[in-house]
């Protein structure tokens, strides 16, 4: 496929390993957190790691807007399924996400709620305008990626005059969430993760812009280098990377320039300010409340805001006990830390959302490393 | 009259054994099945099967949608019972068939479902013997589901089992990998995507014969349906207590396959096949049964995917490996229920 | 996050949808976020809107610095 298997060239991986291997300081150690959960999977399905020196270390953050939703913000979507009866249309990462009660979409639908897969918001509002008698509430979920597919569907309902369409907004945005993870110190030295930089994410950059990175590396002097999302990709940018720290150097760098630019997608940006404005704070699984890091859909489109549209019972989130999807979206701690994992805890009986998604980093970890994971948890013991 | 009215559906009368159901048989099923077995028209067909050892099979179908790019229901139950059979290394002497229809299903459906399993069976020159059907009401089924059973017999000198994979053999697979899989998706309602791939849905026991006779000392073979190649390989070396390391470079897939899982985010090791084997067998045969296979059509891009490693205690996990693109490693595991797409 | 693919563009309408291909596999999506695509282009796909024309030029330099990386450790080999 173009434009993406030359990115897999196994020739240009070798290569790309040995220059690593000859940059990287034998005397110092390289941890880089790779920000976005899409990345997280492909290191793990390509075995980037098998490619770089012992000494540099991925760890996995939080950019999996699965992993981060409250868990109350999924009973929700099962409360407006089941007890409102609507066609509840989702992105697939979600029906298996355990809310409270260990229910998901998947449970709801199976005891007869209308709860449908879609591949996009189009997709959605084509249910609504199919089944005018009915109410179509599409669950919203990702960062900024994926927001401007839901800014785009509200004003084609808008101008469609699609008044049995809404949207419940769960978009949230990556810059303060990279903020959060790097002033934890900050906040409390136990959440405390060490990082040398950052791996960008490929996409939500694609839509944000280089630029949108400039303050939090003038702020807290840590590389980011904004990296594609092929294993070639992931390979140069760590050596940027690696690079940027010899050199005591701590800039945006954009290794993804054939898709992202310095600006972004101006109008993309532009249509997502029209539609949304920020909520104060929001509770991010993991990571507590974080300021102005999530979407709220603008008053003037209050007709097509689902919590607007339908009142819903106030919740509580209630995790797990022993779950320790909070520290490991961190960073902080890894799937290895967690009673919990590959024994309660496995992508078909999932405790926390990191294992049900399948770019958690518990799900990788079952996914690719279960043998090594679980004899570090013996030997631990 | 002709049951065959343009609207006309399945009612409960059609399972109820009187009139009704004859008229169901002799309209619908019995043209499209006939052979002289299923003429005796007894409750229980006799077979003079030739002697040897016996081997019997059984799946039941529930499949959505019924009808799909490459086949449908009916053709697939036909494949899949027939490959069961022949993945022992048996030859396939007959096959039996019950139905549950649902109430409300359009004739015309089941009757392009007969028809097409009709054909299935003739073309592969096993005759289903015998069949049953019977009707449930409305909501209390998928439309038709269809249980075949089959019998086949094995040739002397013939033993093929999972017990005699053992380290340092050969994986091959018979052909492209995901495509019926992706058949399916591009049918499924909230996926909408245009695709020429159709079902590879196919009878391997004229390609399995050939390869057996030219190498009996094959190991094992298995048809890699539900949950893909990675499910199978993990089955097999779990069975074996033996490692397995695959090549990705050599997977064969179709680019509208490859373009497929991209789109939605999906592991082709893990989509079902409906037509392909796999065959593990001693390093110095591979060739040969590569080349054989190539002989079919079924066969065409038959490929040598991987070896057999170390073998390893009953219960490691992890064992079947694959080295990547880039040249790392990673672990195929199973997967946990059903594949979804993704976003994310 | 964030899944996202390279498409062919295959046709233009004008109502802001397109025709796209990613591997022979082709789906109706929205071109409505990016300016100045035509027939032939490749887009960055993802949710059925293309976020991004793919810059042709960018793509080719990215793989000569990879290369790149190559040489130079050939030149340092004893």
């Amino acid at each position: 496929m173009k434009y993406v298997s030359e990115f897999r060239d196994p020739a240009l991986a070798q290569s790309l390993a040995r220059a690593i291997a000859r940059e990287a300081d034998p005397a110092r150690s390289y941890a880089f957190m790779e920000f976005c959960g899409g990345h997280t999977h492909a290191i793990f399905r390509y075995g980037v790691q098998d490619l770089v020196p012992a000494n540099v270390r991925f760890i996995h953050g939080p950019g999996c807007p699965v992993c981060v939703l409250p868990m109350r913000r999924l009973d929700d979507a099962l409360e407006l399924a089941e007890a409102q009866g609507v066609i509840l249309a989702s992105y697939a990462d979600m029906l298996r996400v355990p809310g409270s009660g260990r229910r998901s979409m998947l449970t709801a639908r199976a005891g007869g709620a209308d709860i449908r897969m879609v591949y996009s918001t189009l997709d959605a509002l084509q249910i609504a305008r199919d089944n005018p008698t009915r109410e179509v509430v599409f669950m919203g979920i990702g960062f900024e990626t994926t927001t401007p597919a839901s800014a785009m569907a509200i004003l084609a309902a808008q101008r469609e005059g699609l008044a049995n369409f809404s949207l419940f907004c769960n978009h949230v945005l990556t810059p303060p969430a990279i903020a959060h993870v790097l002033s934890a110190p900050g906040i409390d030295p136990a959440q405390a993760v060490h990082l040398d930089g950052f791996l960008g994410p490929s996409h939500v950059s694609t839509v944000i812009g280089a630029a949108a990175y400039r303050p939090l590396v003038e702020l807290y002097a840590k590389p980011v280098v904004i990296a594609g999302f092929e294993p070639l990709d992931v390979l140069q940018s760590v050596l940027m990377l690696i690079r940027q720290v010899n050199e005591g150097r701590a800039e945006v760098e954009n290794q993804y320039a054939r898709v992202v630019t310095e600006q972004g997608n101006t109008k993309a940006q532009a249509m997502m300010d029209q539609v949304f404005t920020l909520r104060d704070s929001f509770e991010w699984r993991g990571l507590g409340a974080v300021p102005h890091s999530a979407r709220a859909i603008r008053p003037a489109y209050a007709a097509f805001d689902a919590e607007a549209r339908f009142a819903l019972t106030p919740k509580q989130s209630r995790e797990t006990k022993s779950c320790e999807c909070p520290a490991i979206l961190r960073g902080v701690k890894q799937p290895k830390d967690c009673k919990l994992f590959g024994k309660a805890c496995t992508p078909e009986t999932p405790m926390g959302a990191c294992m049900v998604s399948s770019e958690g980093s518990c799900a990788a970890y079952y996914t690719y490393r279960r043998a090594e994971t679980m004899a570090a948890m013996e030997a631990a013991a | 009259m002709t049951l065959l009215k343009p609207g006309a559906t399945i009612e409960m009368a059609h399972g109820g054994g009187g009139m009704a159901t004859t008229r169901l048989i002799r309209e619908i099923f019995a043209p499209h099945f006939a052979n002289p077995l299923l003429a005796q028209a007894h409750d229980a067909t006799r077979i003079d099967a030739p002697s040897g050892r016996l081997v019997m099979t059984t799946d039941a179908h529930v499949i959505s949608p019924l009808e799909f790019p490459g086949g449908d229901i009916g053709s697939l139950s036909v494949h899949g019972t027939i490959n069961d059979i022949a993945m022992g290394g048996a030859r396939p002497i007959a096959l039996s068939a019950a139905f549950i229809l649902e109430e409300g299903l359009p004739l015309a459906v089941l009757n392009r479902i007969a028809a097409s399993m009709g054909a299935a069976a003739r073309h592969a020159g096993v005759p289903i013997a015998t069949a049953d059907t019977k009707v449930v009401e409305r909501g209390h089924g998928d439309g038709i589901y269809i249980t075949t059973t089959g019998l086949g017999i094995v040739p002397e000198g013939v033993h093929i089992a999972p017990t005699n994979i053992a380290p340092d053999m050969a994986i091959l697979v018979s052909g492209t990998l995901g495509d019926h899989g992706v058949a399916i998706l591009s049918q499924r309602q909230g996926l909408h995507f245009g695709t020429t791939i159709t079902s590879d849905s196919a009878a391997l026991h004229h390609m399995v014969a050939d390869m057996v006779a030219a190498v009996p000392s094959i190991a094992c073979l298995r048809d890699p349906t539900r949950g893909g190649l990675s499910a199978t390989l993990n089955e097999l070396a779990e069975a074996a207590s033996v490692q397995m390391l695959l090549q990705e470079s050599a997977l064969p897939i179709r680019p509208e396959v490859a373009g497929a899982c991209e789109l939605l985010g999906l592991d082709p090791l893990h989509i079902a096949n409906e037509g392909k084997l796999i065959c593990i067998c001693p390093p110095e045969h591979a060739q040969t049964l590569l080349t054989i296979m190539r002989r079919h059509p079924e066969g065409q891009n038959a490929a040598q995917i991987g070896t057999t490693g170390p073998r390893a205690a009953p219960g490691t996990p992890g064992l079947l490996r694959m080295t990547t693109l880039i040249g790392g490693t990673r672990v195929v595991d199973w997967l946990a229920g059903e594949q979804l797409p993704r976003i994310c | 996050m964030c899944l996202a693919i390279p498409a062919l563009i295959l046709k233009l309408f004008p109502d802001g949808m397109a025709t796209v291909s990613a591997g022979g596999v082709t789906r109706s999506v929205s071109v409505a976020l990016v300016d100045d695509v035509a027939v032939g282009d490749y887009v960055l796909l993802h949710v059925g809107y293309a976020l991004h024309k793919v810059s042709v030029e960018e793509a080719e330099a990215t793989l000569a610095m990879m290369a790149e990386a190559g040489l130079l450790d050939e030149e340092l080999a004893p």
